[in-house]
């Protein structure tokens, strides 16, 4: 007896189905994610922001990946790879200024995903932990950012990575080892490109891929957070989609628009444009003098320039020490923000909590600005 | 040094008697005096002596010199290689021996001309500065008003029937603008033609060297070429017929040719039986081929780097052009073609491979935007698909 060419396809589909099913029970999977909702209302939009930057590290991944593949690390080799990349290697410039760009994007997305779930207190109760390995998957990808930067081993790349370990070296008690750990001696040298190399592409992404399995996890475990308001909304006016595809639907879509986007900043402004730039520039000389401006990259600017504004002395502490001081006790209270604000626990809004956001997130602004205007 | 500077009962006294231009003042900002020499060491007597009258009266003393006994009066240390040796031993001791072989030390000495230069006419008294310092009269930015204190001066040069506008010429000279308005010290001062304790004109056969001295490859290719013995024989200043001696202009291409602003056809002509048209011609040409290609490929490559192309490796080439120019432009020098062509031909290939490959980075330029407006759409597709499944969704 014939078979119908569609009848085969749909014999052929629940052979795999039921192949896989028999394995790995992923009926229970379907069913899960078929039941699973995603709310809709007015701030929906910050729901995508999570998304964008999962999206750009994947872009981080790919990229970095392909250009290991010609990155020499090294003070003779790091310098002249990366400028065979970007002049000899086909779209080899295309792929560092994704690179680049997505590293850039991916900070911002990942400030702006904190920032809304901030304010919208989705940090509450059950998102705790949540909440804490996000905050860890940021510091982590701050610490890709400084490990990345030195890699081209350019003179700017040079000069900020020695104010950058000098800082940690202000550090008390720690700080001297701390910076010898950092540097792998007492200067920056070809030894620190290997530390930073091994940071960059081993270390930093073991610990991230772990941190973010957890934090998806916790996510799909656990839901969209839904907006304070809506505890008191009758469940006929609360309006929910469905996570598949509907909402999977949608996020493709932004992704595929961010990628857009990506591909056009890459391809317009390969070295970067204004202060977000990576020109390869002059190779790094531990022996020449510093360029009149070391500036740090966008994301560390605010820290920088408020570390600059500080006095020398402060109540009897050295001025720097002070900032690094305020800076970790500052970065310790964000992270425990949804066990210190009881008001967000029993579901209401905390005002205290939100002026604490208002004033980081404004003392970020300021300084970035000044940063980059008080030159 | 300072105390014993302060023992002196010369200096009590007379900075007593005097104003603040007074020489007691005035020492204090001499280098003599701040390496510990006092009034006594130059004007001799027993600085321990409270009375002027002892003190003139006292072994050594040897007062005040005149104009005349100026030379004698400073070389009495200068010329002295010991006593030198312990105070400044990277100073020479041969400049007595050198100012009177100079105009100003023969008309000194043989006809006892009191208005020309002596030491202290350009090293000042009592406040005489090291020729380090930015502050002294002796300083190469300083000393061309030194020397035009004098020389620029009309009335005081009246009787001595030379020009007075070697300061004016030189501050418009490319030496005068490097040296005076960039603050080049590279670039000569008076004394570093005119020498100085020695300072007299070069003639014209030592011309060459006087120039020479910086633009050694001007001189050498000069030395080799027909005009080496042409201008001996003609008696012409050497570098000075074409470039002048004080207000020497920047050197530009169009001083090369048979027209316009050329100097060739200063002395030559087109029949004049030389071949010095066809070589002036030819230079000429490869010089202006040259520069417009320098032009066109530097135009090309800026607009490649505007566009945001990769551009180190052609940059330097360009560099490697401009290298090639400088070459071309001292081999003029040689006043004949073989020199000359080489290094204009290798710098116009080199600007050539400059303009190729800076289109090519052009060309590469607009290939990325077709390839990027291609995936853009194709990116835009799929998303305009995926939205439209969406609004079917609901």
């Amino acid at each position: 007896m014939m078979t119908a060419p569609s009848e085969t396809k749909a014999t052929s589909k629940s052979r795999a189905h039921n192949w896989l099913d028999q394995r790995f029970k992923i009926s229970a999977l379907v069913d899960y994610m078929g039941h699973k909702v995603v709310p809709v209302h007015g701030h929906s939009i910050f729901y995508y922001f999570g998304g964008i930057t999962l999206f750009l590290f994947i872009v981080q991944v790919v990229t970095g990946i392909l250009l290991l593949m010609y990155y020499r690390p090294g003070a003779d080799s790091a310098y002249e790879s990366v400028r065979f990349i970007v002049s000899e290697v086909a779209f080899g410039w295309l792929i560092r200024a994704l690179h680049s760009w997505s590293a850039n994007l991916m900070i911002l997305f990942a400030f702006l995903h904190m920032f809304t779930v901030y304010f919208t207190h989705a940090y509450r109760k059950p998102r705790e932990l949540t909440w804490l390995s996000g905050v860890g998957l940021l510091a982590l990808a701050l610490g890709f950012g400084f490990s990345g930067y030195l890699l081209p081993w350019n003179e700017l790349a040079f000069f900020a990575t020695r104010v950058g370990t000098g800082m940690a070296g202000a550090i008390p008690v720690i700080g001297d080892e701390l910076l010898v750990i950092m540097r792998g001696g007492e200067e920056v040298t070809g030894a620190t490109i290997g530390r930073f190399f091994g940071l960059h592409v081993a270390i930093l992404p073991a610990l991230f891929t772990v941190l973010l399995s957890v934090h998806l996890i916790f996510v799909q475990r656990q839901g969209m957070s839904e907006p304070l308001e809506w505890q008191h909304l009758p469940a006929s006016q609360k309006k929910y989609q469905k996570f598949f595809p509907n909402f999977l639907y949608r996020d493709l879509l932004v992704w595929l628009i961010a990628l857009n986007v990506l591909a056009l900043l890459a391809v317009v402004f390969p070295d970067g444009v204004g202060p977000i730039h990576w020109p390869l520039g002059t190779k790094a000389d531990p022996f020449a003098p510093p360029p009149p401006v070391i500036r740090p990259e966008w994301y560390f600017m605010f820290a920088f320039q408020a570390l600059k504004l500080l006095p020398p002395h402060v109540l009897f502490i050295e001025g720097e020490l002070f900032g690094i001081l305020l800076f970790t006790i500052g970065g310790l209270i964000w992270a425990l923000v949804p066990f210190l604000d009881r008001k967000s626990q029993v579901n209401q809004r905390s005002r205290l909590y939100y002026a604490f956001g208002y004033v980081v997130l404004a003392f970020i602004i300021i300084m970035t600005f000044l940063g980059y205007v008080a030159e | 040094m300072i105390a014993f500077a302060a023992e002196d009962n010369c200096l009590t006294c007379h900075k007593d008697i005097e104003d603040e231009d007074g020489p007691a003042h005035l020492i204090t900002r001499d280098i003599h005096f701040q390496n510990g020499l006092g009034c006594a060491d130059c004007h001799g007597g027993d600085p321990s002596l409270d009375d002027m009258d002892d003190v003139r009266k006292s072994a050594g003393y040897r007062g005040v010199p005149n104009h005349l006994q100026v030379p004698d009066f400073c070389a009495r240390c200068h010329s002295n290689a010991s006593y030198m040796r312990n105070h400044n031993p990277s100073l020479p001791t041969d400049q007595l021996d050198k100012y009177k072989t100079s105009v100003h030390g023969k008309r000194l000495f043989e006809n006892r001309d009191t208005k020309v230069a002596n030491c202290v006419s350009c090293h000042a008294v009592h406040q005489i500065g090291d020729g380090k310092l930015p502050h002294s009269s002796t300083h190469p930015v300083n000393v061309p008003a030194t020397c035009g204190k004098c020389h620029a001066d009309p009335a005081y040069m009246v009787e001595y029937n030379i020009p007075t506008t070697q300061l004016d010429d030189y501050l418009q000279s490319v030496h005068g603008k490097a040296l005076i308005e960039r603050n080049d010290l590279g670039a000569p001062a008076c004394n570093d033609c005119h020498s100085n304790h020695g300072a007299a004109p070069p003639g014209h056969e030592s011309l060459a060297a006087v120039c020479g001295n910086c633009h050694v490859f001007q001189m050498e290719l000069f030395d080799r070429s027909p005009h080496k013995t042409a201008f001996a024989e003609n008696d012409f200043p050497m570098c000075e017929t074409c470039h002048s001696n004080h207000r020497i202009e920047k050197p530009h291409d169009a001083m090369v040719g048979t027209s316009g602003g050329a100097v060739c056809a200063d002395c030559h002509s087109a029949d004049d039986g030389t071949r010095a048209f066809v070589v002036a011609d030819t230079m000429s040409t490869g010089l202006y081929k040259l520069v417009s290609a320098r032009d066109q490929a530097k135009t090309v490559l800026d607009d490649a780097i505007a566009k945001g192309m990769l551009t180190t490796d052609v940059e330097l080439m360009l560099g490697e052009v401009d290298q090639a120019l400088i070459k071309a432009r001292t081999a003029v020098h040689a006043f004949g073609t073989a020199e000359f062509k080489g290094k204009a031909d290798t710098g116009i290939a080199k600007a050539d491979t400059v303009l190729a490959r800076s289109k090519a980075l052009i060309d590469n330029y607009f290939f990325r935007r077709k390839g990027l407006a291609l995936a853009t759409l194709f990116i835009t597709i799929v998303a305009v698909c995926l939205y439209l499944r969406i609004r079917k969704l609901g």
